[in-house]
């Protein structure tokens, strides 16, 4: 008896758009079917890794996420490069955290100079992230877009309390955008329409409904981005068919988890192989559904997301 | 196919008799049609009737048990295909695989890892829940005396047997018969002796095909041999043909009432390298398989899977709560800050997590407001002045505290006044609005 494949078809699609320039130009999102449901449709292109820098030395990171780090990452510049050419990153993230005033409170100025240098140092797409801290980061996004322009660059992240500033930013420069909203499809919609108001194509904007890590809170990010992806594929709503970005490293690399040593809870086995299970996992399960960028940080869960990826494609 | 109400209706007896509790056979009917009754609540209904019924409200994907006692482990009864729509039932089963061929040493350590493997995580206890012993010695003696090796050892385990010698799975099914260990299984060449075996000693009957074509066509002829426990593999040989073939085939049982697909389905998401092994596995655990092979279960392995599959299978329509508790963060002094919020999880993490990242040592006290969020609980009359100074006066983990100082998240600053009143000699503190304030506030208090 032979076996009738249920093949579905959607009106919708996922919005594609390129990213960086030149060679390592590279493609996000796409297709008309759910994430690799090869077998009835158009897939996405290939979920994109971006490795994460920061402006400052990474103290606040974990051990075990810091140490692979530890020969580059007191300067920017030879941290990008070293992700591009010895990681093999197909894109860089550099966080501006060194802005937040609670933080290093470092200038727009000095944040510009960064990024200048960084992406003197690189040729694969950078992404640029501010601190969250809504007012800095409208003031220092604005700087480093002017900076990086013509470079093609992702800016982030508009929040509701900021957007409009850093949207202006990046469509005067000719940049991509991360909109981040709360765990809430609404509030992506929301956000997402507020956005394209402004003159902003769909099509430039990345929406970030929010991450969160294996065991705390996951499974709300994942339905909230299954529902976000199906609402653009099966409902066709166009506020909902930017590609999506997950930052899974940040929130990965502060929980017990990836910090609590074997000795204090055996029951969890190797720190190490912990934490980079935790990461490789959570960006999985985003990927799956429907995370287009992910955001990540150690280089080992970067290499066995790029396998499982070799896998699903 | 689902049979819808009027059509039950019409095989019923139609006398209203009351005796299945429902005013009506009508109302019987629809209630059978949604699955909210059983029709072994009719005395009168025909044989042929309820057979008929039997097979229409079955559920999509036929429900089963691996293993035998307390801590056998329900699997398949699947409706939906995302789980916003509705809970997935049945966790899956993980099942560590080892070849009778590596030994005694290896098949006793790879049992006790199963065995040891449970871990506790927010009140839930979690393991492996299975140990599958891979026939790869070629000596059909040797493969019994692992599987009796093994199913010893970790006597709470389901048992697989990855066996598609009949002689050989015959011999060690003997040798275990007791802890119905599921048979994987059949395939096109060796149907008739499996299937025969499964019938005779009442097991799960796992089919491998190459594809479900050969899968369709596996569950077909067992069923025919009076086998209905099936279990189906389709050979998926990479993570995108799991997604794949899983997804067609949750799609076939549950959207057309594909019968001959209706059943849980088992992937082998075995590789050499173990984190590619966790993350395919992962991709097993969301996409709907039902039992899954792997190769070795680190405990690091394992709690990241069993935490993907718990967060997974979480019912999204109950808040996930914490217990409530006055938590210690990094080693609280007396004195130490004293803060309060509700148990919805999602809260509790965000809050305990920047509190850990404000490096300030601090109490956290966790009420039991149903698992609701601060300003929902609020709303809902269940995070009210009174109730907080009840919980502070009467609440356990208190006694430690010794400086009376409470912050309240800064979304409920309105109870500060009131609580003031109710908390005779305490101070009230408001705290940030959001948890993203944490540190700072922390920090700034403790400089």
């Amino acid at each position: 008896m032979a076996y009738t494949i249920p093949k579905e078809s959607f009106p919708g699609k996922v919005h594609e758009m390129a990213l960086g320039t030149g060679d390592k130009a590279v493609a996000v999102g796409g297709g008309k079917v759910l994430p690799f449901h090869a077998f009835e449709g158009p897939v996405s292109a290939k979920p994109l890794v971006a490795i994460e820098i920061q402006d400052v030395p990474p103290a606040d990171w974990p051990e075990e996420v810091r140490t692979p780090y530890a020969a580059v990452s007191d300067d920017p510049a030879k941290w990008a490069k070293y992700c591009q050419d010895e990681l093999g990153a197909e894109a860089v993230a550099l966080r501006l955290v060194g802005t937040h005033p609670d933080r290093e409170n470092r200038s727009a100025a000095d944040a510009v100079a960064t990024v200048k240098a960084v992406l003197e140092a690189i040729q694969v797409p950078l992404v640029i992230l501010g601190s969250n801290h809504a007012e800095k980061d409208a003031q220092v996004l604005v700087a480093v877009a002017e900076a990086a322009s013509g470079k093609n660059c992702v800016i982030g992240k508009a929040q509701e309390a900021n957007y409009k500033t850093i949207v202006a930013a990046a469509l005067a420069h000719n940049h991509k955008l991360i909109a981040m909203s709360e765990l809430d499809i609404n509030l992506a919609k929301q956000l997402n329409i507020l956005i394209t108001q402004m003159g902003f194509n769909a099509d430039r904007v990345l929406t970030d409904p929010m991450c969160s890590a294996l065991g705390y809170g996951l499974e709300y990010t994942y339905s909230v981005m299954e529902r976000i992806r199906l609402a653009a594929l099966a409902q066709n709503d166009a506020t909902m068919q930017p590609p999506i970005a997950g930052d899974v490293g940040m929130y990965v690399w502060k929980i017990k988890e990836v910090t609590a040593p074997e000795a204090d809870v055996p029951e969890w086995g190797s720190l190490t192989e912990r934490g980079v299970a935790w990461e490789s996992l959570t960006a999985t399960a985003l990927i799956l559904a429907g995370a287009n960028l992910l955001i990540m940080r150690h280089p080992r869960a970067v290499d066995a997301v790029r396998k499982t990826v070799a896998e699903l494609v | 196919m689902a049979m819808t109400g009027v059509e039950i209706f019409k095989l019923l007896p139609k006398t209203n008799c009351k005796k299945c509790g429902f005013p009506t056979c009508l109302a019987f009917a629809m209630k059978l049609a949604q699955r909210q009754a059983d029709i072994s609540a009719c005395p009168d209904v025909s044989e042929e009737a309820k057979a008929t019924l039997g097979e229409a409200s079955a559920p999509p994907i036929r429900g089963m048990k691996l293993g035998v006692g307390e801590k056998a482990t329900k699997m398949g009864e699947e409706n939906v295909l995302f789980r916003h729509e509705k809970r997935f039932v049945n966790p899956c089963v993980f099942a560590l695989n080892v070849p009778d061929s590596a030994g005694d040493d290896i098949v006793l350590t790879r049992a006790r890892e199963v065995a040891e493997s449970e871990i506790d995580r927010v009140g839930q206890k979690l393991r492996v829940e299975a140990i599958s012993i891979e026939f790869a010695s070629g000596d059909a003696a040797r493969y019994a005396a692992a599987v009796k090796l093994a199913a010893d050892t970790a006597p709470d385990a389901g048992l697989v047997l990855n066996c598609t010698d009949a002689s050989a799975a015959k011999a060690a099914v003997q040798a275990v018969a007791a802890r119905k260990p599921l048979l994987y299984g059949a395939t096109a060449e060796n149907m008739e002796a499996m299937a025969a075996l499964a019938k005779e000693n009442g097991l799960i009957l796992a089919v491998r095909g190459q594809g479900l074509d050969e899968v369709t066509d596996l569950t077909a002829k067992a069923k025919a041999a009076g086998v209905n426990d099936l279990v189906m593999d389709g050979g998926a040989k990479t993570a995108r043909e799991i997604i794949e073939q899983n997804t067609q085939v949750r799609r076939s049982a549950i959207k057309k009432g594909d019968k001959a697909v209706g059943f849980p389905i088992m992937t082998n998401c075995i590789r050499e390298d173990s984190m590619l092994e966790a993350t395919v596995a992962a991709v097993a655990v969301a996409k709907y398989s039902s039992i899954i092979l792997i190769s070795q279960a680190e405990r690091w392995k394992n709690l990241a899977l069993f935490t993907l599959r718990q967060n997974l299978y979480t019912d999204p329509q109950v808040p996930m709560q914490v217990p409530q508790k006055v938590y210690e963060i990094a080693d609280p002094t007396p004195d130490s800050p004293l803060m309060i919020t509700t148990n919805f999880s999602l809260t509790y993490f965000i809050v305990a997590g920047e509190v850990e990242n404000s490096k300030v040592p601090a109490r956290l006290a966790v009420m039991d407001c149903e698992g609701l969020s601060v300003l929902t609980a609020w709303a809902a009359g269940k995070f009210t002045a009174n109730k907080i100074a009840q919980y502070i006066t009467e609440g356990e983990g208190f006694d430690k505290v010794s400086k009376k100082e409470l912050i309240i998240p800064g979304q409920v600053a309105i109870l500060s006044g009131a609580l003031e009143d109710k908390l005779p000699g305490w101070k009230i503190t408001v705290g940030p609005r959001e948890a993203n304030g944490i540190p700072a506030f922390l920090k700034g208090r403790a400089a």
